[in-house]
């Protein structure tokens, strides 16, 4: 039902665990549902230098976390803003239709990642 | 990691089991030179109705029953919605009530919710936090209006082995019918319709290694039920259809089978549940046991780890060559975990991390082994990848997990 490319990024997923001193933190979904995920970015010069993911979820849920890193990954907010559910999924060869909706948090965890480092910055 | 073996490990004996050499043998002319019609008058015909009569009889005597109180259908689903549909059916009833519980199996609960859309009252008993219907509530949820009471032998997910003997007794005595699915016991626990006052059970046989296709209705000889097939009235009138030859060969042969060797393959299969029981806990912190630890099928491992979600665990164990399975909402398509898991009283985070493994006749030492050996570094993996830990248990009081 997973592409290669899905299990394959979580069988490895990329970029797992925290950043210590984080310039912003993304937290979405709900564990009732099966899928959280917590984005942590670091940013220098308007550019997204690290990203570091931990998520519990399903298959699904892990892979798009480690996609979204490898695309958010030193590229400037205004493009890591830009990055959708679409474009991941897309990135990872297509995602079963139910795991479209459930498990495919990553690019809102990202984007309340950013949305905090811009209200820190912005203090 | 320990070194992947050569061949793939099934332990989802809960879900199918193989088909085993001696069934497939006995099945083999069935499909091929024996292929008459069993309701046909001439040599190919009676070849047939003589190997379904014979399977008869072998699938009564796993019970306890007389050959002519079994009913072939296509599988356990069948089998249940017969039982539960056909009996508020019948002319003779049309109404009424049904008491059934909270850990059934979809195909008990969806044809009482279809019954409830049509006007009958439906009691689902909660169960305890090991899975077990309560007496008192059974005794109490029985009215005088009261037509079928459907218990499950022993639950699917975790095994737990309900007191169905005296569930029997006490439907029988305000006159009701007492039905249970023993779908999942069938062939891993002795059964006797008489001893456990059982007037309707289901069977199933891909579960003990026949073919899949076929299941059975035992109906206690009087029971009136309303047939959900008309037809050619096929098996007593009670399910129109030519029969499926092959696969109720197939079928007798394993109940056959399960019977002959049951003392020895129940006992193994007791062993092997034990030592994973005892290991799991020992060696991965906060995993929990579902169920109780001795009153469940002997088949049947099912523990909970906390902070980590149950399709991962399965997707991981099957990259190390073992099929397990899961109640996390998240490898059946739905939002909601198992219900099953759900009616213990386990939170949704709890329920999600949940690993159920079932053995089967030809699992051994070596496999479990293997599978011990491979898990905690799979939970751990899992656990490292969590936002979740013993520190950190929930979200944080910070306005819970939704978007920030």
């Amino acid at each position: 039902m997973y592409s290669d490319k899905v299990m394959e990024h979580f069988a490895n997923p990329r970029n797992v665990g925290e950043i210590a001193d984080p310039d912003g933190i993304g937290k979405v979904g709900n564990p009732q549902c099966g899928d959280v995920m917590w984005m942590y970015i670091k940013v220098k010069d308007d550019i997204i230098t690290d990203i570091k993911f931990k998520t519990f979820g399903c298959g699904a849920a892990i892979a798009t976390s480690s996609m979204t890193t490898e695309l958010a990954k030193g590229k400037t907010i205004e493009e890591a803003k830009k990055i959708s559910r679409g474009d991941v999924a897309h990135a990872l060869d297509g995602l079963p239709p139910v795991k479209m909706h459930c498990s495919n948090l990553a690019a809102d965890a990202l984007r309340a990642a950013i949305k905090d480092y811009e209200a820190k910055k912005a203090k | 990691m320990p070194e992947r073996p050569s061949k793939r490990i099934y332990f989802d004996h809960g879900a199918t089991t193989r088909v085993i050499p001696e069934v497939v043998e006995a099945m083999a002319p069935y499909v091929s030179e024996k292929y008459g019609n069993a309701s046909s008058i001439h040599s190919f015909g009676r070849e047939a109705r003589t190997a379904v009569d014979d399977s008869r009889a072998r699938i009564a005597a796993l019970i306890g029953a007389g050959p002519s109180e079994i009913v072939f259908t296509s599988s356990g689903t069948e089998s249940d919605n017969l039982a539960i549909k056909g009996v508020a059916l019948h002319e003779s009833r049309g109404k009424g009530h049904l008491v059934t519980t909270e850990i059934e199996h979809s195909a008990v609960l969806e044809p009482c919710a279809y019954l409830k859309s049509r006007g009958f009252e439906v009691t689902r008993l909660p169960v305890s936090k090991e899975g077990f219907v309560d007496l008192g509530d059974v005794e109490a949820a029985i009215r005088d209006d009261t037509i079928l009471v459907s218990v499950m032998m022993a639950n699917s997910e975790i095994g737990t082995i309900q007191p169905v003997r005296e569930i029997g007794k006490m439907a029988h005595s305000r006159g009701a019918l007492f039905h249970t699915d023993a779908v999942q016991a069938a062939g891993k626990m002795t059964i006797d319709v008489d001893r456990d006052n059982i007037d309707l059970l289901s069977l199933s046989s891909h579960k003990f290694h026949g073919p899949k296709g076929v299941g059975a209705l035992y109906v206690r000889k009087g029971t009136k039920v309303e047939p959900l097939l008309h037809g050619g009235g096929h098996e007593g009138k009670l399910r129109s259809s030519t029969e499926n030859v092959p696969g109720i060969v197939g079928f007798g042969k394993a109940a056959e089978v399960a019977q002959r060797d049951m003392p020895e393959t129940a006992e193994r299969m007791r062993h092997l549940r034990d030592r994973i029981i005892k290991t799991v806990p020992e060696t991965i912190p906060d995993a929990y046991l579902n169920g109780h630890p001795t009153n469940r099928l002997v088949n049947n491992a099912h523990h909970r780890f906390d902070f980590i979600e149950g399709e991962g665990l399965v997707l991981l164990l099957d990259m190390s060559g073992i099929a397990a399975s899961t109640g996390s909402a998240c490898s059946t398509g739905s939002l909601e975990p198992s219900p099953v898991l759900l009616a213990l009283g386990l939170t949704h985070e709890q329920a999600h991390g949940s690993l159920r493994v079932t053995l089967g006749r030809e699992n051994n030492e070596e496999e479990v082994g293997y599978l011990l050996e491979v898990l905690p570094g799979i939970v751990s993996k899992l656990r490292e990848m969590s936002p979740f830990s013993k520190d950190r248990p929930k979200c944080g009081r910070e306005g819970g997990c939704s978007v920030q």
